[in-house]
């Protein structure tokens, strides 16, 4: 039998009093794809920054090809044939994709030899993985799928024969996805080892051969990806069972409390993105925005929420147009108009204060957060520890800065933020983005009680499945117009599928 | 990706300024042994030249009240994220507004001219604040630019002022008549006698109170009122303010004439309390010190206060070593006072991450570094460039 492709024994790392990673124990087999799964925290990340060299293990072992090596720092995990894929890509924009991959492997201060004979590596490697960027465009230029490629690409040309990819489809729509696995299938055919790391159960099924599970620092299984199911590594994820369906009665809609007619929402650049919209939004159930990201959802939540103006149509709520009394956020939030947005970090908290100063973002001038002209800030302590207690945030200490909260905990506390003024309708982007299962399970069903509570929710996600789970009414959009609307029972992936890629029923 | 420690926050605040200041005096006592001299007479000098005599003491807090107001408004900016250079024009120009109050209302008691002075002057800096912050509010110019021109139109201006407007008419010095009496600003050995305290006559004045008021209002302001909590959210997450309904234009403008109005008040020590009359260049660098002085404070008005009187410490102990010490200069000792911004402000990190990695080794109190994976909420890195 041939040696594991990369082998840890006995891993140990402990920052401080956090036991990070417990006699770690992981091989990965030569030419497999290999996922490593687990919620935030339970170490996936400290154990792959290790093995790249962010990290020194305390104790421990790595072996690569069955030889033992010493892995101090990102150099020497390259020389060793490691090749990491972060998240957040690590790409200057404003350089073509050749520049990029040569970027820190110039071999000497004579750039041309060099360039041609990267783009001749290059082009043979498109050629035998499919890997097809243009070389010459700026990176920041590309779509997010193709920068992802060019991370790859800069990987495979310092030598990688072993290649981790850190949550890769974070920033990816499902159609990126799909051809990132295709990616990864072709580079598993050409021998190459794959290292999976995500928290999505599909992924793992869809594309590992073997799967390890970490909880709380330690591998809890390794498994035959054949020989298990999504509900199975929930649970050994989770260390208890869960719920991958929420329980949901039928819905029974009331009056329309939101309307939008013929809404045309332009982006930053003044194109058009949103284009001639209209919906309504009943009391009493959860309408779901299906579509490919990049097709005007974002463009449309800014638009009802107030931070973004449509440049024609109307907005309906509460007896008043939206549009034209000209509302910003902070009078659409005192009419009753919740807001959760899509990408919490970049816009709904600072992530640099104290949760207790996040629970307040856009009440701020509530009387109950004032006292005069002075903060109130025994009120603002209050009212943290009451919302987190609401939620169920972890750890319960308003004092303690928001970044430092898992995904999870983050998206609790601004939901608890959102529905702690007792909205009549809440809108709410990528509910679940970067969070942990049994997050998701927890604000799946504190939705669905919302809807039961007579309230309205608009639901924009690019998580297929998450609009079939909570919507009770499917809008479809497709650049920047709604091309169907399915009551959930008459909605399925398929026909959602079709919609989404803008082949509209009777044409199609 | 970072795997970078985090210091404990006393650490930060405490330690490693004064990590910074000791690698500092350490250089500069090298350039002095170089030029001949004994480091340990010339810090002992400067220490004593600082505060060994009372007088030395209301020299060095006299010279700290001008860094206050310009710390203080160098802090209020960059809490809303912007970085105002232009607190040496600011100064200029509020001193002007105060001195022209002096001038005009020479016979109205000093208890009506000081708040119009205070006014006066933290008008003036405000208006000379307000079209670059509207500029970078309407049109995106960026305020370190536009502040930096206001610098030098603001000097232009005043001595065009001093030189052809201004000065007192048959002589040569641009400058223009003394204040009257009523308009002065009441001297600490002056006060200080009234309560019966005995302290030697040096420049220290009542500005150095107001600049001490004038800490705790804006500290109150930026921690403990909802538009200092909407300023700290613009200069935190400009993305997030919008979704929180703040106009950051609106922050901008604001949080720059607070800012201007702050540096505005360096007249009220500078010409109130010690020139009694306007003259040319007054600010001398007090606003590009405060500068050095927020940076080492950490933007916090209790930190500000310390680094303020340490560089009025510079200052006067600075001066009293070029004194004594022939071969020390005026220049040696900016030089000195130059080594200390530099390590308490642009290479800070030198000392960070050995101290951090320091603090790792010996467990404790580091926070672990959050395990990111899943959190799939970031753009791909750079795209607000």
């Amino acid at each position: 039998m041939t040696a594991p492709a990369l082998e840890l024994r006995d891993v140990d790392k402990r920052f401080g009093a956090v036991h990070a990673n417990r006699a770690i124990r992981f091989a990965v087999t030569a030419g497999s794809v290999h996922g490593l799964i687990g919620e935030n925290g339970a170490g996936k990340s400290t154990l792959m920054n290790i093995v790249y060299g962010f990290h020194r293990a305390d104790r421990g072992e790595i072996r690569v090809h069955g030889r033992p090596v010493e892995i101090h720092r990102p150099h020497d995990a390259i020389a060793a044939g490691i090749g990491m894929v972060h998240q957040h890509f690590m790409l200057v924009e404003n350089f073509t994709v050749l520049e990029n991959v040569v970027l820190g492997v110039e071999g000497g201060p004579i750039l041309a030899g060099r360039l041609a004979h990267a783009r001749a590596e290059l082009e043979k490697l498109a050629r035998d993985y499919g890997l097809e960027v243009p070389l010459d465009t700026a990176v920041g230029t590309l779509p997010v799928g193709l920068q992802q490629r060019v991370e790859i690409l800069k990987a495979l040309y310092r030598g990688a024969e072993i290649l981790i990819l850190d949550e890769p489809t974070a920033v990816l729509t499902p159609q990126e996805a799909d051809q990132l696995f295709k990616m990864l299938g072709r580079l598993r055919a050409q021998g190459k080892t794959v290292i999976l790391v995500t928290h999505k159960l599909r992924e793992i099924m869809a594309i590992t051969d073997r799967v390890t599970v970490m909880r709380q620092g330690a591998v809890v299984a390794e498994i035959e990806t054949k020989a298990t199911s999504p509900r199975e590594l929930a649970e050994k994820m989770v260390g208890r069972s869960v719920l991958l369906q929420v329980e949901k009665g039928a819905a029974c809609p009331g009056a329309p409390l939101l309307v939008a007619r013929d809404l045309e929402v332009p982006d930053d650049q003044g194109v058009p993105r949103v284009k001639g919209v209209s919906f309504e939004l009943r009391a009493g159930e959860i309408v779901g925005l299906a579509g490919v990201s990049g097709n005007g959802q974002s463009e449309l939540l800014e638009a009802l929420a107030g931070t973004r103006a449509p440049s024609r149509g109307e907005i309906l709520f509460q007896g008043r147009n939206l549009v034209a009394d000209a509302l910003g956020p902070r009078e659409r939030r005192h009419l009753g108009l919740a807001h959760v947005p899509e990408d919490r970090l970049r816009f709904g908290v600072v992530a640099a204060f104290a949760a207790q100063y996040n629970a307040i973002l856009g009440y701020q001038d509530r009387p109950e957060y004032n006292r005069g002209l002075l903060t109130n800030e025994a009120a603002i302590l209050a009212g943290c520890e009451r919302k987190m207690a609401k939620f169920d945030v972890r750890p319960p200490n308003p004092r303690q800065r928001f970044s430092s909260f898992s995904g999870g905990n983050q998206q609790k506390l601004v939901i608890a933020r959102e529905l702690d003024g007792d909205p009549a309708v809440l809108l709410v982007g990528q509910p679940t983005r970067g969070v942990d299962i049994g997050a998701i399970e927890f604000i799946h069903q504190r939705l669905v009680a919302l809807r039961d509570a007579g309230k309205a929710l608009f639901l924009v996600s690019v998580e297929l499945d998450e609009i079939l789970a909570l919507a009770d009414r499917i809008l479809v959009i497709n650049n920047g117009e709604i091309v169907g609307e399915l009551a959930r029972a008459e909605a399925t992936e398929e026909k959602l599928g079709l919609l989404m890629a803008g082949v509209r029923e009777g044409r199609g | 990706m970072s795997a970078a420690k985090q210091l404990p926050r006393w650490a930060d605040l405490t330690l490693l300024p004064v990590i910074g200041l000791v690698a500092a005096l350490l250089v500069s006592g090298g350039v002095i042994a170089l030029l001949g001299e004994s480091p340990a007479q010339a810090l002992k000098l400067m220490v004593s030249g600082a505060f060994g005599t009372q007088d030395a003491i209301g020299y060095s807090l006299y010279y700290a009240t001008n860094f206050i107001f310009t710390g203080l408004a160098v802090a209020v900016a960059f809490h809303a994220g912007l970085f105002n250079i232009g607190g040496e024009g600011q100064a200029y120009i509020g001193g002007l507004m105060s001195g022209l109050v002096c001038l005009a209302l020479g016979h109205w008691p000093f208890w009506a001219v000081l708040p119009a002075a205070v006014v006066a002057g933290a008008a003036g800096g405000a208006a000379w604040a307000f079209i670059p912050a509207w500029l970078q509010a309407k049109r995106g110019s960026h305020i370190v630019i536009t502040t930096i021109m206001f610098n030098f139109i603001a000097s232009s201006l005043m001595t065009y002022l001093l030189v052809n407007v201004l000065i007192k008419p048959g002589q040569q010095s641009p400058e223009t008549r003394e204040f009257s009496g009523s308009t002065v600003m009441p001297a600490a050995h002056e006060l200080l006698a009234r309560i019966g305290i005995t302290f030697t006559p040096s420049p220290l004045n009542l500005a150095f109170g107001l600049a001490l008021a004038a800490s705790v209002l804006v500290w109150i302001f930026l921690w403990r009122t909802r538009w200092g909590y909407e300023l700290r959210v613009t200069g935190q997450n400009p993305a997030a303010a919008v979704y929180a309904g703040i106009s950051p234009p609106r922050v901008i403008v604001a949080a720059m004439l607070l800012s201007g109005a702050l540096a505005g008040c360096l007249g009220l020590n500078e010409l109130m309390g010690s020139q009694h009359r306007i003259v040319i260049d007054f600010p001398a660098g007090a606003g590009f010190v405060g500068i050095a002085v927020a940076l080492m404070g950490r933007n916090h008005p209790v930190g500000i206060f310390f680094a303020a009187v340490l560089f009025g410490a510079l200052y006067q102990g600075g001066s009293q070593l070029s004194f004594d010490m022939p071969k020390i200069n005026r220049d040696m000792v900016v030089v000195i006072q130059g080594l200390v911004i530099l390590a308490c402000g642009a290479m800070e990190n030198l000392f960070r991450v050995p101290l951090a990695a320091l603090f790792g080794a010996f467990g404790g109190a580091v926070p672990p570094p959050r395990d990111r994976a899943g959190e799939g909420t970031r753009p791909p890195a750079g795209k607000q460039s």
